[in-house]
């Protein structure tokens, strides 16, 4: 009827709202698909996707290749890979099972393992994309599968329902359009949130009601911001189209649950994998570690050796077979076919050897690696000293890939707020125009309706401090977003409050607005709740005041402030309250120097502090006010910025009222965290948003600045005085002179902690000192000046900081000369840049929800539990884990050195020197249990020790113990022992008999021979580095030895069938049956242990570190008579065992060190157990132990 | 005893110089010796001799050796290029085979009246027992070896086939003729010995080998010359510690040595840290 003539106006406006704006990446939705009025057909409908999500990586079909495709884009698998296929293709000297086995395994455990997780997530989509949805179609609800969704649907969900995508919010049960939704699973944060609806529909509350709804919803294309959202709906009601913004404020995001609201009605915007939450799944970067880096460095070490064998031996190879008769002797002559691949012969000969070699590269050792990881992870989840009662949360582990790179800290960034301090408020007292207020009865959430307990510290004040006073507790009572919940549903409010019951709490994403609201209940003003528009207070004389909120200009961290619109009685009034930095230049009035004085002597005292101001608007004022405001709010571009500086030119000419002051406590045991790590040589800077003043007063309550620490400031205040170049250069001569005295006295302690520096900086400067200048080459100089001071401080305190600024300063230590290894540690939302940028992210299970931790790497309950995670896991992890990769390229050098050895004794011919059978399973299972058990539960010192004493942290600091002295000693040690083997069996073999019958031995028993002593050296020199012995070493370590041996009997005691070869049969029977061959393992196997035996004696007496020095102090090495004859060395040991104080006075037999903890007799003193020990004694050791579990993580 | 012939004063220089494959003559050579401690076990030694050459070592087919019937009449590849001889196959395969070493040492004892009394030569118990018994088998069915190995051919370089390895005695003939096993068992080093033969201790307190001179007739068969290599007779005394070995002995006695030294070295720096360790425990 009228849309005739709509018509033109309305494509008028649509044209101009296009052309005007034209921004291509915006969407145009129609609610409940209906047209909009003729003329609008000018926007194209556009193609969204179905509401389907996806968060499986392969389907049935495409499992297979794609699978294979990830895992051979792995270095390692495509190196094996080629191995394998060159093995199969040319005639290699093993067979292709030795290396397509194991691979095989590891491919196919790894393939079954992500299928299963793929299937798993494949069950969970299905079960999110089949439930139930109810829609509203043409008047009717009807049920929908919640894949079917489409855009512009009106959807209708109910109380403790979950969105199934993103809507807008239409109109909800409640009368003023509101909705309550908790985003538990999207952020973490379980505190309720209001979300409103548009005023023009929230009439709309019936499905046939909603069905009428004639609009068209523009906004923006899908963003990943969670709390970011521009878009504008058209609504044609009668005659002409109403634009209304759309903010976060009408964005129900999927995954969020909608509580204490009956049901709403919403319309479906975005859809399937275009929902925010959707757009945020995307995985966190890998992080490598530290180890990781060295592993990848030896292993390139590793191919060149590989490599350079191989070449070596595919040259002589050709100098030996240039005289024929070596290459073709008559009894050996060749086939016809290998006469004539001359040409390509060389190659293939080099692949051969590569084939021959390749075990120096292990398969198992990516395995292990991972399989340590991953386990080893487990012991921080069950660890019970980091389990906190409160919040009844254990740590958690979200990367185990960084294990151990939690023993390489060198900088720790903490957080102060809910991190060094419990971020649990308690509202300490109010100063009103510098009358101090304290509530006297400190009852924290215990509401008593009018108690009216107060004391006022300065008496008497007069009427108009009166009447400022009033309005401050009005102030404070108006000026939040807490949100009252109660236990009855929202009909029991009135009930609740009229009969005096407190049976209701509140709610607020910040613990300052929620201490402050609180307090201000103690003073006598109670919030009761926000009612249409209307905000009720129930004031000292048990009367209920009503103020209608006009308008909430919220709180963001840049302008570090909020302010509340609100009018009473006809007067409108704006109530600012935020921190002092951000109120006091906007202050036109009132008393700025007394409050200011109490306001720093608060800060001093390491209490946050807020002021509030109020300014009271006229009605002119007010409107152009909310002009302003609305202009902003309907931007659909650069709303946030208009949005901006709309506040800021509300917020101004203000009357200052008070401050208050919150008190935050330390967190209980932080100050001893930080004085340990202190200790342990890590750096510590708290980054913080706070105040210089507050900041520095935790930290020195958190012992993070000494009494005699010498504080340098490198603040705006300064930097106004002198210019940052100057006050750069001073504070880098203190600094250095400071360092220059230090060399000079060393060694006398005192002096040092004397001179212990600590640096402030606030965020301002910091910005200066990183712009990168214009002057180019200068600014970088400001940047390295910087380095150079802070690299000098002990402690670093950085206040004042934007998130975004805490990551640049831990980006900035992390690309600085020494690359140290950085850690990042806090609980809130402001933290996720920097825990994502350091290498280490630590998240807090703090109040601030729980974003930081989802980011995290690793999660702990308390500030406090990062001593033992540092300097008892990480310790014991590095540890671990660099005696894992050490000894697996020893063991593995130990292995392969023989056979590269042996080629010149077989005529460069690729014989392999060890059977098929060993070659393949020396690293899958005669030597891998027990190094991977070592890695996961070797304790080189107590764990008490360790938390005792921190400095022991030093001793591994700057991957100490994968350097390249330490590998290149290892890699020695391993060729020292291949020598020692192999040339002992060589002059055992040339020419004499070995046996009592006469009969000889062929080259299979020589392979056989070398390699038992090869199983039996590398078994023992890893018995010798343990120290921490429990029943399963025991049994893994002596086990493995007795399944080689049962293997090799029953390998060679039976003819095979399958087997086109008997070489083995009866091969290491035979051996055992002859004296000599004895007698010579044993010989060898002490011959090759004897240097690192050696070395580890001297090295410990003379040059100890300082772990060594207390391992000598707690426990005491025995010298157990030889290993030689394990009959004898048992007697021994129990002689030993005995004597409460054996010396070290026979170290010329081998010796088994192990360790007995005496000092701490809680715990399980163990006494070795031996190879063939009663299994009583082994079952009551096991029962100690797997008591003592949880408690020692073993 | 280096019989090999390579000096123009050894007995068997002509032997060697003149040596054919296809000669139907065995070229006989004999060496004088004195004996002087009593033997008991008669090796032959061959040196540069490559048996642990990966073509030679893998140049063998233990199911065929084992009595399979179908390897024997189709032979594994590895045994190219000795597995077929023009259609009909080889047996026993491979270039180990065909290279068993087939000079024949007999000893003789000379005594004072220079009249030569043959040294009895025992040649069963020179291989593993279990090689013997279960590893090798000569091909069920049928007891006439000559039958078993009809459809068969003699390796290239053999002069006679394997049934007539030792006709004498059927338990030491075919693929079980223990001086073929033995060889069939490769040696890890280019330089080896190989159980020839045992003599075996006489009943009573006479010397196995009384003193005196001896004589070595050998049948002259097996060429090393054009490899370069050598071939030994040895004779040698076992203990239950087996033949004379002094590397373990020295071995021994050195690596005992060292860590009696390292033991006492060690001692002193022990106490000598010791002594500092307390001193410097005390102010901690």
């Amino acid at each position: 009827m009228d849309s005739e003539r709509e018509g033109p106006l309305i494509l008028v406006e649509c044209h101009l709202c296009v052309g005007e704006e034209n921004w291509v990446d915006s969407r145009t939705i129609y609610i409940g698909h209906k047209e909009p009025p003729p003329g609008t057909e000018a926007f194209i409908q556009q193609r969204f996707p179905d509401n389907r999500i996806v968060s499986s990586k392969y389907t049935f079909w495409n499992f297979i290749p794609k699978n294979m495709f990830e895992q051979f884009r792995r270095v390692a698998n495509f190196y094996f890979l080629i191995i394998f296929l060159v093995q199969l293709i040319i005639d290699t000297p093993t067979s292709p099972v030795t290396s397509g086995l194991p691979l095989f395994f590891v491919i196919t455990v790894t393939a079954i393992k992500q299928g299963y997780e793929d299937w798993l997530r494949h069950k969970a989509d299905n079960a999110v994309n089949q439930c139930s949805v109810h829609v509203v179609h043409h008047g009717k609800v009807v049920r929908k599968q919640s894949r079917k969704l489409r855009v512009g649907d009106v959807v209708l969900v109910k109380e403790d329902e979950t969105f199934p995508c993103d809507l807008i919010l239409l109109s909800s049960s409640r009368d003023d359009g509101t909705c309550f939704v908790t985003t538990a699973s999207l952020d973490g944060e379980s505190s309720h949130k209001t979300y409103y609806a548009v005023q023009e529909t929230k009439a709309y509350n019936t499905e046939k009601e909603v069905d009428t709804i004639h609009a068209t919803i523009e906004c923006e294309q899908p963003q990943p911001d969670l709390y970011k959202f521009v878009g504008r709906i058209n609504i044609y009601m009668t005659n002409e189209p109403v634009a209304r913004p759309l903010g976060s404020e009408n964005l129900l995001l999927r995954g969020a649950t909608l509580k204490n609201t009956e049901y709403i009605y919403a319309v479906v915007i975005y859809t399937g994998m275009e929902t925010k939450m959707a757009l945020n799944y995307q995985s966190k970067s890998q992080k490598r570690s530290a180890v990781e880096k060295s592993m990848n460095a030896y292993l390139v070490v590793y191919l060149c050796i590989l490599i350079s064998k191989a070449l070596i031996n595919t040259a002589l190879k050709y100098v030996w077979q240039s005289d024929p008769n070596k290459d073709e002797p008559f009894y050996n002559q060749k086939t016809e076919v290998e006469r004539q691949r001359h040409l390509i012969r060389a190659f293939t000969d080099f692949l051969a050897f590569m084939v021959l070699f390749n075990y120096i590269i292990p398969v198992s050792m990516y395995v292990t690696v991972e399989m340590q990881k991953f386990l080893g992870s487990y012991f921080i989840m069950w660890d019970d000293e980091m389990f906190d009662e409160e919040l009844g949360e254990r740590a958690v582990v979200n990367t185990s890939d960084l294990n151990e790179e939690l023993g390489q800290v060198e900088y720790v960034f903490t957080d102060k707020t809910g991190t060094l301090t419990e971020n649990n408020m308690e509202f300490i007292e109010c100063c009103v125009d510098g009358h101090v207020y304290v509530p006297h009865a400190i009852c924290n959430g215990q509401v008593m309706p009018g108690a009216a307990g107060m004391d006022m510290i300065d008496s008497s004040p007069g009427p108009a401090a009166r009447e400022h006073e009033e309005l401050f507790f009005r102030a404070l009572c108006l000026c939040h977003t807490v949100q009252v919940k109660e236990e009855d549903t929202v009909d029991g409010i009135k009930h609740g409050i009229h009969q005096g019951k407190s049976t209701s709490f509140y709610i607020s994403s910040s613990p300052d607005e929620v201490a402050l609201v609180e307090g201000m209940k103690r003073l006598g003003f109670t919030y009761l709740r926000l009612k249409d528009g209307q905000m009720e207070i129930l004031n000292r004389e048990d009367e209920v005041e009503k103020f209608e909120l006009l308008d909430v200009l919220t709180f963001d961290s840049v302008r570090r402030r909020m302010s509340v619109i609100v009018r009473a009685t006809g007067e409108v009034y704006l109530f600012c309250k935020g921190a002092d930095s951000s109120i006091f230049p906007r202050v036109i009035s009132g008393k700025v120097d007394q409050v200011r004085a109490r306001v720093e002597q608060n800060a001093v005292e390491g209490l946050r502090t807020l002021c509030v101001a109020y300014r009271s608007l006229s009605p002119e004022q007010y409107e152009e006010v909310f002009q302003l405001l609305n202009r902003a709010k309907l931007a659909l571009q650069d709303r946030d910025k208009q949005l901006a500086e709309a506040y800021d030119l509300i917020e101004k000419d203000l009357i200052l009222l008070g401050a208050t002051a919150v008190e935050d406590r330390l967190q209980e045991k932080a100050a001893d965290t930080i004085e340990s790590l202190h200790k342990a040589g890590i750096k510590v800077w708290v980054l913080t948003g706070d105040k210089m003043e507050t900041a520095a007063a935790t930290c020195y309550a958190s012992k993070l600045f000494h009494r005699n620490t010498q504080i340098l400031e490198l603040t705006t205040k300064r930097t106004e005085e002198q210019s940052l170049h100057d006050v750069l250069f001073e504070l880098s001569r203190t600094v250095l002179r400071q360092h220059g005295g230090m060399t000079r006295d060393t060694f006398s302690e005192l002096s040092g902690d004397c001179t212990d520096y600590g640096l402030i900086i606030d965020g301002a400067t910091l910005s200066a000192v990183m712009r990168p200048g214009q002057e180019g080459s200068n600014s970088g100089n400001y940047k390295e000046k910087f380095l150079e001071i802070c690299r000098n401080c002990s402690a670093v305190l950085c206040c004042r900081m934007a998130p975004l600024q805490k990551a640049q300063i831990v980006k900035l230590i992390k690309a600085s000369e020494e690359h140290p290894i950085t850690l990042a540690i806090g609980d809130g939302a402001n933290d996720v840049s920097m825990i994502l940028e350091a290498h280490v992210g630590i998240g807090i299970m703090g109040k601030e929800g729980r974003q930081a931790v989802r980011n995290s790497d690793y999660a702990i309950p308390k500030f406090k539990h990062l001593k033992k995670m540092l300097l008892v896991h990480g310790h014991y992890y590095y540890i671990r884990i660099s005696e894992l990769v050490q000894y697996f390229f020893y063991k593995n050098v130990c292995f392969i050195f023989p056979q590269f050895l042996y080629q010149f004794f077989c005529g460069f011919s690729q014989q392999p020197l060890y059977d098929t059978a060993y070659l393949t399973l020396y690293n899958i299972s005669f030597t891998s249990l027990p190094i991977l058990l070592y890695s996961l539960i070797e304790q080189h010192i107590n764990m008490d020790i360790l938390k005792k004493d921190p400095c022991l942290y030093r001793d591994i600091a700057k991957n100490s113990l994968l350097r390249w002295p330490t590998f290149i000693y290892w890699t020695v040690l391993g060729v020292y022992d291949a020598i020692v083997m192999f040339f002992g069996a060589y002059f055992l073999f040339d020419n004499t008999t070995f046996t009592s019958n006469g009969q000889m031995f062929g080259n299979w028993t020589f392979g056989t021979l070398v390699f038992t002593v090869l199983v039996f050296t590398v078994t023992f020199k890893l018995a010798l580095d343990t120290h921490y012995w429990t029943w399963i070493n025991h049994f893994v370590i002596w086990g493995s030895l007795i399944f080689f041996v049962v293997f090799s009997l029953l390998w060679g005691g039976i003819i095979w069938p399958f087997l086109n070869y008997q070489r083995m049969y009866y091969v290491f029977m035979q051996m055992l049956s002859s004296g000599p061959a004895w007698l010579s393992i044993i010989l060898l196997i002490t011959a090759s242990l004897l240097p690192d035996v050696v070395k580890k004696v001297i090295w410990r007496t003379l040059w100890p570190t300082t772990t060594e020095r207390i391992q000598g102090q707690l426990s005491e090495f025995t010298p157990l008579a030889s290993l030689h004859a394990p009959s004898k060395g048992s007697s021994h040991r129990r002689g030993s065992e005995n004597q409460r104080n054996p010396r070290r006075s026979e170290p010329f037999t081998k010796k088994v060190m192990f360790t007995r903890w005496q000092k701490a007799p809680d715990y399980c003193t163990f006494t070795p157990l031996l190879r063939f020990a009663d299994s009583s004694r082994h079952s009551r050791q096991g029962y100690n132990y797997s008591g003592a579990g949880p408690e020692t993580s073993v | 005893i280096d019989y090999t012939g390579v000096s123009s004063d050894s007995p068997c220089y002509n032997c060697a110089k003149n040596f054919t494959w296809n000669t139907t003559e065995p070229c006989v050579c004999t060496v004088n010796f004195t004996l002087l401690q009593p033997n008991v076990f008669m090796y032959y030694g061959l040196s540069n001799f490559y048996q642990n050459h990966r073509r030679y070592v893998k140049s063998r087919d233990d199911r065929q050796l084992n009595g399979d019937l179908s390897a024997l009449t189709d032979p594994s590849k590895e045994c190219e290029p000795y597995r077929k001889s023009g259609d009909v196959s080889i047996a026993p395969c491979g270039a180990i085979a065909n290279s068993l070493f087939n000079d024949t040492l007999v000893l003789y004892y000379v005594d004072s009246n220079n009249s030569k009394i043959e040294v009895p030569l025992v040649k069963k118990g020179i291989a593993w027992w279990t090689d013997k018994h279960v590893k090798f088998r000569n091909p069920a069915g049928n007891s006439n070896l000559t039958l078993a190995f009809q459809d068969t051919a003699k390796p290239v370089n053999w002069a006679k086939p394997v049934y007539e390895l030792d006709p004498s005695d059927p338990d030491n003939n075919g693929f079980i003729n223990e001086d073929f096993i033995v060889w069939m068992r490769t040696a890890a080093l280019p330089t080896f010995r190989k159980l020839y033969r045992i003599i075996q201790k006489k009943s009573g307190t006479t010397p196995t080998l009384p003193n005196g001179n001896y004589m070595l007739n050998i049948t002259y068969n097996y060429p090393v010359l054009s490899f370069d290599g050598r071939k030994r007779m040895i004779l040698s005394t076992i203990s239950w510690m087996g033949g004379k070995n002094p590397f373990l002995g020295i071995a021994y006695i050195t690596v005992g040595s060292i860590c009696f030294f390292l033991g006492v070295v060690l001692l002193i720096i022990h106490h000598k840290y010791d002594n500092r360790n307390t001193s410097a425990d005390i102010p901690s």
